[in-house]
C-alpha cells in the first residue's frame, strides 16, 4: 500500500539526492522473514505460514562541520499473502540544524519518547505501523517540524505535526489482526479537516544525578483509534476506525540505582472516546522495575529481571488490552562477541485468565548479518465479541528473521 | 576514552608528594601514588580528544571478527572525562552510540542510543566489569584512569622490552570493581604504562595487556598505537589500533550532551 502522500515524498527525495551524492555514505539492511503459526485460522480467508521481504536502506550526508545533516530512510515491505502488509514508508527524511543552544529539524522523522517496556504511553509522536509488528514498536514517519532549545534547565522539545498518519492493519488474508477486520477505506475523522489537521506538542527532558525525568504535551489528532461496526462494499461487517482530537499530559521517570532501574510513566488524556462511547478524560500509567544481576555464574552473561503494572482508569472500556495487567519479564545479554539476547516476557491479566507471551531473541553472525528468533502465544483468549484480542486468539506464531546489513 | 587523564583535586599536598627525590624516607605506598600523581599532571591539558580504532577480537582458534568505533573525550577539570563513542561495525549496531560521564569513585551516568529505535536508554553503569562489546577489555580498562580510582604501592624499577620502567601495584578503590589487583610496568620517561597485569576476583591472574607505539602529540601527550590484551583462562584476546588522534579540537560539554547522542555519526 503506497500511500499518495509517500509516493510524493518519496519522489521529492529521491529528487534531492543526487545533490549530495558525493560525500554522503549508504548503509541499510535487507530482511528475510518467515512466520509460522501454532494454529489454523480463526477466518478461512486468513493464510497459514508465511513469507515476506523487506528492505530499509538509509542515505546520510553531512556539512557545516557536522552542524548540518540530511538523512532518507525509505523502507519497503513485500509480504506473501496479506496486500495491506506489502507497503512502502518513508521512515525519514530530514534535515538538521545544530547550534549551541538549539536544534532544528524539519521533515519526516520517528521520535521515541518514555522509559517502559511493556507499553510506551507516553510515546505520541509516530503512529504505530502495526502490520509490522504486533508490539507496536514499529512506527510510520511522521511530518514535522521540530525546534529543540537546549538550556541549563533541560531541553524543550517544540513540534509543528502537520499531515496525520493513519495506523495500518492487516488485511483480510492477514494474520495477527482484529475480528471483524478493519476497513481504513472507511476513517472517520472528528476534525473536519481529516488528516490534514496539524497537531502540536511539547516536550521536557532533563536528568538530575540518577534521575532523568520527561514531561510532555500534545494537542491533536489521536495516534490511537476507536471503532465503529460497518460493512464493506461486499456487506460484509467490517470495523471503522475513528480518530478523535485529544489533548495528553505525559510523565516520565527513571531512577537508575546501582543495579535497579526505576521506571515510571503517567498520562492523563482528554477527548478520546472510551468503547462504551464515553468522552471523559482518564489517567493511564505503567510503573516498574529492572534489575540486573551481573556476571551470573563466574560468566559474562547479565541476566535482568522485569516487572511492571499496566493500568488503566478506564477498565474494560479502555481501547487496550492492557487496563490493569502485569509484566514479568526475564532479560538474558550473553555480552558475547555475537552480542547474544533474550527476552521472554509475560503479561497476565488480573481480571481473567487471558495471558500473551513475548519471546525476542537475536545474535549477530558474521559481521554483517543478524538472526532473530521471536514470537508470541496468546493463552486464553475468551471467544467473545468484546474481548479486544479475540482476533488474535489463534495466532501463536514464531517467527525467523535474517537480516543483512550493509 | 583511555586516558590516563586525571585530575587534581588537592593541588597543594599533590605538589608536596610530587617531589619524590627530596622525600628520603618515602614509603613505598607513597612512591607508588607520587608516580601515578606525576603520570596524571603530565597528561593534563590535552581539553578535548577524537580518534578512531579498529578492535580485532580473536577467538581461542584464532577467528577474527572487527569492530570500528569513533571516540570523543572531553577533559573535565575536577571530574572524569566525557566520553562519547560512536560505532560504524558491525553493520548491525552502525550508529549505536554510548555517552558516558566518568567519575572517580562514585558510578559514571551512561547513556545508550540505540538508532533502530530512536531511544536514548540510561544505563546502570555498576556494571564496569563487564566485557566492553564482547571483546576481552571490561568498561573499566577503557573509563579514564582518575587517581583516586586506586591505592599504589611501588614494587621496583626494571626494563621491560629495553625500556625503563616503574613496576607498580594499584589496588582498585572501587566497590564493583572485577580485579582485586592490577601490576602496571609504568615508562619512567613517558610516564605511560607498558604493560597491565589484571588479577581477577579470586586473585587469579585473568589477563595481561601490552601497549606498543606510542607516539607523543602536542609536543606533551604520549598516546599508544595498539592495545593488545590476552585472558589466560579463556585464551581470546582482542588488538586496539588507534588512527587519526586529534587534540584541542574545540569540542564542549555540548557535544557530550543527551542531545548529540541522537545525531552522533
Amino acid at each position: 500500500m503506497l500511500t499518495r502522500t509517500s509516493l510524493s515524498v518519496l519522489s521529492a527525495a529521491l529528487f534531492c539526492i543526487p545533490v549530495f551524492s558525493d560525500a554522503g555514505e549508504w548503509s541499510g539492511y535487507v530482511s528475510g522473514e518467515f512466520r509460522a503459526f501454532a494454529n489454523s485460522p480463526a477466518d478461512p480467508r486468513q493464510h497459514d505460514n508465511n513469507f515476506s521481504l523487506s528492505i530499509q536502506p538509509e542515505y546520510y550526508t553531512d556539512w557545516d562541520n557536522g552542524r548540518q545533516s540530511f538523512t532518507i530512510v525509505p523502507f519497503v515491505r513485500w509480504d506473501e499473502n496479506d496486500n495491506e502488509r506489502s507497503h512502502a514508508d518513508i521512515r525519514e527524511l530530514t534535515w538538521l540544524k545544530a547550534a549551541d543552544t538549539w536544534e532544528l529539524r524539519a521533515g519526516i522523522r520517528k521520535v521515541f519518547w518514555g522509559v517502559t517496556e511493556s507499553q510506551h504511553l507516553v510515546d505520541i509522536i509516530n503512529q504505530t505501523d502495526l502490520v509490522e509488528a504486533t508490539d507496536g514498536e514499529e512506527k510510520l514517519g511522521q511530518p514535522m517540524i521540530n525546534l529543540a532549545l537546549i538550556r541549563d534547565w533541560g531541553t524543550l522539545d517544540l513540534f509543528v505535526l502537520p499531515g496525520f498518519r493513519e495506523r495500518t492493519f492487516p488485511g483480510e488474508k492477514g494474520r495477527l489482526r482484529f475480528s471483524p477486520r478493519i476497513d481504513t477505506e472507511q476513517t472517520i475523522y472528528e476534525s473536519d479537516d481529516k488528516e490534514q489537521h496539524i497537531d502540536y506538542a511539547a516536550r521536557w527532558a532533563h536528568y538530575l544525578g540518577d534521575w532523568d525525568i520527561g514531561l510532555s504535551y500534545f494537542s491533536g489528532t489521536s495516534r490511537d483509534p476507536r471503532f465503529g461496526f460497518g460493512q464493506d462494499n461486499k456487506g460484509q461487517p467490517v470495523l471503522i476506525p475513528i480518530y478523535d482530537i485529544i489533548e495528553q499530559w505525559g510523565l516520565d521517570l527513571q531512577a537508575t540505582l546501582g543495579d535497579w532501574l526505576w521506571k515510571f510513566e503517567a498520562i492523563n488524556r482528554s477527548g478520546q472516546v472510551d468503547r462504551s462511547g464515553q468522552d471523559k478524560s482518564y489517567t493511564a500509567l505503567t510503573a516498574g522495575f529492572e534489575y540486573t544481576f551481573i556476571g551470573i555464574a563466574d560468566s559474562n552473561a547479565d541476566l535482568g529481571v522485569i516487572s511492571e503494572v499496566l493500568y488503566d482508569e478506564r477498565g474494560d472500556d479502555a481501547l487496550t488490552p492492557f487496563a490493569d495487567d502485569i509484566l514479568l519479564a526475564s532479560r538474558l545479554t550473553l555480552n558475547d562477541e555475537q552480542s547474544t539476547e533474550f527476552l521472554l516476557g509475560m503479561i497476565f491479566d488480573s481480571d481473567d485468565a487471558a495471558r500473551l507471551l513475548t519471546l525476542e531473541s537475536s545474535r549477530r553472525f558474521g559481521d554483517n548479518w543478524r538472526i532473530t528468533l521471536e514470537g508470541q502465544a496468546f493463552i486464553n483468549i475468551p471467544n467473545v465479541n468484546t474481548e479486544l484480542l479475540v482476533g488474535v486468539r489463534r495466532d501463536s506464531y514464531l517467527q525467523l528473521e535474517i537480516a543483512r546489513y550493509f | 576514552m583511555h586516558n590516563f587523564s586525571l585530575n587534581i583535586k588537592h593541588i597543594g599536598l599533590f605538589a608536596l608528594l610530587g617531589l619524590p627525590l627530596l622525600a628520603m624516607a618515602e614509603t613505598p605506598e607513597e612512591k607508588g601514588l607520587a608516580i601515578a600523581i606525576e603520570a596524571d599532571k603530565r597528561d593534563t591539558g590535552w581539553q578535548d580528544q577524537t580518534a578512531s580504532l579498529e578492535m580485532v577480537l580473536r577467538n581461542r582458534h584464532g577467528q577474527e571478527s572487527k569492530r570500528n568505533i569513533r571516540t570523543k573525550t572531553l577533559e573535565v577539570d575536577g571530574d572524569g572525562d566525557k566520553a562519547l563513542s560512536i560505532f560504524d561495525s558491525p553493520r548491525d549496531i552502525k550508529g549505536t552510540a554510548f555517552l558516558s560521564y566518568t567519575h572517580a569513585l562514585v558510578p559514571d551516568e551512561q547513556w545508550l542510543y540505540l538508532p533502530a529505535l530512536k531511544r536514548v536508554k540510561r544505563i546502570s553503569s555498576n556494571n564496569k566489569s563487564g566485557p566492553f562489546m564482547g571483546s576481552e577489555f571490561s568498561y573499566e580498562d577503557l573509563s579514564s584512569q582518575e587517581v583516586e580510582k586506586y591505592s599504589y604501592k611501588y614494587i621496583r624499577t626494571e626494563e621491560i622490552d629495553g625500556r625503563e620502567a616503574f613496576v607498580i601495584e594499584r589496588k582498585p578503590a572501587y566497590k564493583y570493581s572485577g580485579y582485586t589487583r592490577l601490576t602496571t610496568w609504568m615508562d619512567t620517561e613517558m610516564y605511560q604504562p607498558l604493560k597491565i597485569e589484571f588479577y581477577d576476583r579470586k586473585k587469579a591472574l585473568l589477563k595481561t595487556l601490552t601497549y606498543s607505539g606510542y607516539q607523543q602529540y602536542e609536543g606533551q601527550f604520549w598516546r599508544p598505537a595498539s592495545m593488545s590484551v590476552v585472558n589466560h583462562l579463556t585464551k581470546k584476546s582482542t588488538d586496539l589500533h588507534w588512527k587519526d588522534y586529534r587534540f584541542k579540537t574545540g569540542l564542549t560539554d555540548r557535544d557530550f550532551d543527551r542531545n548529540s547522542l541522537k545525531r552522533a555519526r
